[in-house]
């Protein structure tokens, strides 16, 4: 059963280092594919770090491995995920006339990945 | 040991934007590689280290290697052909590549967008609607007791700006570095960032207009209603209490991030926050500054305004410079399928854009310019290996606080710059648009 959250893109240090590297390097793709998630979400889901999970937004969807965090760090409902392409397939092209698609605190359906 | 060593002192780190010029880099000149990066960041360490000389063509066709002229020829006949070229990205390279750039632009009355409308393009947008309080990090260093991140996380994506400016530095002023200042951090979860704030502030997501137009109330000293606290997520008494350091301060600095950008409101975000610098003007010193991610971003918004009076999404498809986002920014060139050719210098927007983007990339002939392999060099008619700027090419970048800085190259690479690549693309360009103006010309004559 897919569960709706919110999800925020941003940068890391990791993403940042493996960029130097190179951006089709595994490291890359690796830290861009996984999703941080509030701790006490994936208890309640049945999830546990490094599985797979389908996120779905009206424009498109990803399969990433997820990660918890506490709670303190992240709140519930809310993912955080590395800029990268799989959070590209996430965005709508709308800019509401700025240029700027809406890159963050965007909803999309969570589930468990088979 | 290697014996062909060389030492760079006051090299320039072109990663992010604070663009940190104390480095003093080790070279070895025999790998082409440099070895050490004294006083970089953990972002700075990978970037000098993971720039070497690669094994990678120097210029390719359709994926086939061909000679730097015959892929310049064939740039230039795309560009020339197209009846809608864009050209995009310009923020990780240097200015006199821009200026090439732009001249490009200006011979195929192009459409010049650069990441910064991916970036702080709202932020630029709301510069024109209020204006900027603005600074040098300098003067942040010196004199700052009071400094507000809001919506960015530099703790992970500009790590010096703590440690060389904003945070535990000490200043003429600020004898003390953190001691003397008072931190506050605003966002919607907790980053790296929020251990070296003394406040930390856990605003709503979406809801930062509203904090900001509170606070700007509470500013004027007008009552609010108590739901703004539901609304924000954010006690009243807590803005109150922010309000009041903020209008006691002797120098406050507001720097925001992507998290004011990125979301709904955008612009009309940005905008709030710089208006609240300007009303606290009437109490104390207060500045505001975006917190800029590539290397030469300000450097692009630089270039692209005193060229074109704009500073990004500029068309010249009439001659003259007309600015417009939403119409003509890449997200929306591509999104709508306008562009019928693209110029990509050193950005992937194959990797980073909206998937009806990037599927409208696959459609169209691209000419890519990048240092290092990436999605977009991958899809591209024509796609070049170049230098890297700041550790293989000279030239100028721009700080985020507007300050331009000389680079300090600390090796050879035996691939062209981009500056070098874009003259040759606009030499020729130019000689193609003379021969095709040259039959109008006779028949006008006859």
């Amino acid at each position: 059963m897919a569960e709706t959250m919110l999800l925020v893109a941003g940068r890391t240090s990791k993403q940042g280092t493996s960029l130097s590297a190179g951006k089709l390097k595994e490291e890359y793709l690796g830290v861009t594919s996984t999703v941080e998630m509030n701790a006490d979400d994936m208890t309640r889901m049945g999830l546990k770090d490094g599985d797979a999970v389908r996120l779905r937004t009206s424009v498109g969807e990803t399969v990433v491995q997820c990660k918890g965090r506490k709670a303190t760090d992240l709140p519930a409902g809310m993912l955080f995920i590395a800029y990268g392409p799989p959070s590209s397939q996430l965005m709508g092209s709308d800019t509401a006339g700025s240029g700027m698609p809406l890159s963050k605190n965007f909803t999309v359906q969570v589930e468990r990945a088979a | 040991m290697a014996e062909n060593i060389r030492t760079v002192e006051h090299a320039t780190c072109t990663f992010c934007g604070c663009v940190c010029d104390d480095m003093n880099l080790t070279v070895d000149l025999d790998k082409h590689c440099i070895t050490k990066a004294e006083n970089a960041c953990v972002l700075g360490k990978a970037w000098f280290a993971e720039h070497t000389i690669e094994n990678r063509p120097a210029a390719t066709i359709d994926g086939r290697e061909v000679g730097v002229d015959e892929a310049v020829e064939e740039a230039a006949r795309i560009l020339v052909n197209a009846r809608f070229p864009i050209i995009y990205g310009l923020s990780d390279t240097t200015c006199e590549a821009q200026r090439e750039a732009l001249a490009i632009g200006d011979l195929i009355h192009g459409t010049i967008d650069t990441t910064t409308s991916v970036c702080h393009g709202p932020s630029g947008i709301a510069f024109q609607g209020v204006g900027e309080s603005t600074m040098t990090l300098g003067e942040v260093k010196n004199r700052a007791d009071l400094v507000i991140f809001w919506g960015g996380n530099p703790g992970e994506a500009h790590p010096r700006l703590f440690s060389r400016y904003a945070v535990t530095t000490k200043g003429m002023y600020i004898p003390n570095g953190k001691k003397d200042r008072y931190i506050v951090s605003v966002d919607v979860r907790r980053t790296q960032s929020t251990p070296v704030a003394n406040l930390f502030i856990q605003v709503k997501p979406g809801a930062d207009f509203e904090l900001l137009w509170a606070l700007r109330a509470l500013v004027r000293g007008r009552r609010l209603d108590p739901s703004v606290e539901e609304r924000t997520g954010v006690k009243l008494d807590t803005m109150k209490q922010l309000v009041e350091r903020m209008k006691t301060c002797r120098y406050g600095v507001l720097f925001f991030g992507m998290g004011l950008t990125m979301t709904r409101g955008r612009h009309f975000n940005s905008g709030a926050l710089l208006a609240l610098a300007t009303d606290l003007n009437e109490f104390t010193h207060f500045v505001a500054k975006p917190v800029r991610g590539h290397g030469n971003v300000t450097g692009a918004d630089n270039v692209v305004s005193w060229t074109t009076g704009y500073p990004f999404g500029v068309n010249l498809s009439r001659g003259y410079p007309r600015f417009n986002p939403g119409e003509f920014t890449t997200v929306d060139t591509l999104s709508r399928g306008d562009a019928d050719a693209a110029l990509i210098i050193a950005s992937d927007p194959a990797a980073n854009f909206p998937k009806a983007a990037i599927e409208h990339l696959h459609r169209i002939p691209v000419i890519a310019l990048d240092p290092k392999a990436t999605e977009t060099g991958k899809l591209a008619r024509v796609a070049f290996c170049t230098a890297t700027y700041g550790i293989n090419v000279g030239g100028t970048v721009y700080r985020m606080d507007d300050v331009p800085i000389t680079l300090r190259p600390a090796f050879e690479s035996p691939y062209p710059s981009d500056q070098e690549v874009l003259t040759a693309i606009k030499n020729r360009v130019r000689e193609l648009l003379n021969k095709k103006a040259k039959p109008k010309e006779a028949r006008k004559a006859a």
